[in-house]
């Protein structure tokens, strides 16, 4: 309740103090700069990550290739950071959609009470139930051309990214939207809020000045660790060919080739994998971390 | 009692028609038309059989006319066909909900027979060495993505081991039925098992901290059934709420662990049913997901007021 937002020097010193969240961010750090970097990369080793080769399928690590090539005799590292950015893209897109919309749905229901609140949660708590998954399945296979969508946005690879981001949105605003609803009907009637309102401030004033940043620090922690749900979500949906397309690398597509050469080529199944493991377990870490700083008492209401 | 479990009937009932209605309207918005299916499958039809077609089943009728006429079918108990498998719906989902009920519970209880010790022996060093490698390894389990988990244990079991086989339902005999499980059920089960151990350590760190705890200790009995009598009954009301509005998640694994281990469940035919424009048996397996995650968490809140007689049933 207290938690007007900690300062971001202290909180970052105070993260940077942890060795598990520092370990994280490092991580995270090294690998969205490797991710953006991989056309330089790509250059500098002069190799080209969409190139076919069939005479290098499969070659082990070398001096050329740092983790070897894959069934098709692309490089392996550069396609594991190219998926990177495509990963993190995504994570951080729909996280941050998902906070946007779950406050704004969180403050409206929390300020205008009544049956607007009711309504909005019985919303969310259809969502909660639903197994999400199932659902997704069935809405990334929609045909966006009978959406009334021209046929070159439709099939452009940037509406492919662009769909998964909205339909996880579309699903992933709840834990927000309940989080900041709660702050706002506890804060409704404190006498600051009071004072504002008798000052005659009007309500989207109130709502942007004095209750959004006062939900600021669980808004932040439920974002972080929702990206790795993001990631996660991403991946499984690209693995089922549901997502995002090849050839446009992503970790989860990349297993769905590797699966089909388990057999011979088991190093190409365990690198994307790796890669979302470590990613996730990063912000997941990050966030727990940040939630212990910015709310000590665990899961605040 | 009765008020109670009538207005959650109630609640489930409009949740199921909103959903069936949503998924219906989108159906119309999936690729593959059956019409255009059978005129490619045909090329003696013309465009007047199409046509005629279309009337035929009322694919020319608007949507909320077509929508009315499934549901009341489907209220008698006709859910359609599967075009998938040429037989009706039901006798396709029937033995395939016994399926993921099975996975599910099987894994469902070996993660809480993991998560409840360790969580707890965790709580009771919080902030300690044993605490903090059962939060990171509860962390590990979460970030675990499980289609990878799935290949890595089919990986190291089935193909260089050779111990277990790498997916399907087996023939039929209950050792081999067995055989099949293991790998599916721990998978899921360690998909599930981050998430319920911090679920369960938290609710026993609360749990610790209450006036009773110190009282039970005051008169004098063992630390054993301090925490087991009095700690682990209490901590378990928050984590019962957890756990089943968890079960939306396990539905979700058991798609995953499904498809990677051929297990033919809900999971993988809705999957199987997306992929092969099957899109009635799609509608009425999602449905049945929601009905049984529902009615999951019914019975979670029964067994809230069960475990926590202070609470009145609303």
């Amino acid at each position: 309740m207290s938690a007007s937002v900690a300062a971001p020097r202290s909180l970052g010193g105070a993260l940077l103090r942890r060795p598990v969240a520092a370990g994280a961010l490092a991580f995270l750090v090294v690998l969205t700069i490797a991710s953006f970097a991989a056309p330089w990369l790509a250059a500098w080793r002069g190799l080209d990550p969409e190139q076919v080769n069939l005479l290098a399928r499969a070659q082990p690590p070398s001096d050329v290739h740092w983790l070897g090539t894959d069934e098709l005799g692309r490089d392996l590292l550069l396609r594991l950071l190219y998926a990177g950015q495509v990963s993190l893209t995504v994570g951080f897109a729909a996280a941050f959609g998902a906070a946007v919309v779950g406050s704004a749905i969180g403050l409206v229901a929390g300020w205008a009470g009544g049956r607007l609140d009711a309504l909005l949660m019985r919303l969310a708590d259809l969502l909660m139930a639903l197994p999400v998954l199932p659902l997704l399945v069935i809405l990334a296979a929609l045909d966006l051309g009978k959406l009334g969508l021209p046929p070159d946005v439709a099939g452009a690879a940037w509406t492919g990214l662009a769909r998964i981001v909205v339909l996880i949105v579309l699903v992933g605003w709840v834990t927000v939207a309940r989080l900041v609803r709660g702050t706002t009907l506890s804060l409704k009637r404190r006498e600051f809020v009071l004072a504002a309102r008798a000052l005659g401030a009007r309500d989207r004033t109130i709502l942007w000045r004095h209750v959004l940043p006062n939900a600021a620090s669980p808004i932040v922690v439920a974002t972080t660790l929702s990206i790795g749900n993001v990631i996660l979500l991403e991946s499984v949906l690209s693995f089922l060919g549901l997502g995002i397309q090849p050839p446009t690398a992503s970790w989860g597509n990349m297993l769905t080739n590797a699966q089909q050469t388990l057999w011979s080529e088991p190093m190409l199944a365990v690198w994307p994998g790796l890669f979302i493991f470590a990613t996730v377990m990063a912000f997941n870490l990050l966030g727990d971390a940040l939630q212990d700083e910015l709310d000590p008492r665990g899961r605040s209401g | 009692m009765i008020r109670f479990l009538l207005g959650r009937g109630l609640q489930i009932a409009v949740v199921v028609a909103l959903t069936s209605f949503l998924v219906y309207a989108l159906i119309g918005l999936m690729p593959g038309d059956p019409i255009d299916l059978m005129l490619s499958a045909d090329p003696n039809l013309t465009a007047a059989d199409a046509i005629r077609l279309k009337a035929l089943y009322g694919l020319d009728q608007p949507l909320l006319d077509r929508y009315w006429h499934w549901l009341t079918a489907a209220l008698s108990g006709d859910f359609g066909y599967s075009r998938l498998y040429a037989q009706p719906v039901w006798e396709v989902l029937w033995p395939r909900l016994g399926n993921t009920l099975l996975l599910m519970g099987a894994s469902f209880a070996l993660s809480l027979l993991v998560a409840l010790p360790l969580g707890v022996l965790a709580a009771r060093r919080a902030g300690g060495l044993v605490d903090n490698t059962v939060n990171l390894l509860a962390f590990a389990g979460i970030s675990l993505p499980s289609f990878w988990l799935s290949i890595l244990l089919i990986l190291l079991f089935a193909v260089h081991l050779g111990w277990l086989p790498a997916g399907g339902l087996g023939d039929g005999g209950l050792l081999d039925r067995l055989d099949h499980m293991v790998l599916p059920v721990a998978a899921l089960a360690i998909a599930t098992v981050g998430q319920h151990l911090r679920y369960v350590r938290a609710g026993v760190r609360e749990a610790l901290r209450q006036d009773f705890v110190r009282t039970a200790r005051a008169k004098g009995l063992s630390e054993r059934r301090v925490v087991w009598g009095h700690v682990l009954r209490n901590a378990l009301i928050p984590v019962v709420t957890v756990l089943a509005l968890d079960f939306g998640t396990l539905f979700s694994g058991a798609l995953v662990v499904e498809t990677m281990f051929s297990w033919l469940g809900m999971g993988k035919t809705i999957y199987d049913a997306i992929l092969g424009n099957d899109y009635n048996l799609a509608l009425v397996s999602l449905l049945l997901a929601t009905v049984t995650v529902l009615l999951a968490s019914l019975a979670a809140d029964l067994a809230y007021v069960w475990l926590d007689p202070r609470i009145e049933p609303e």
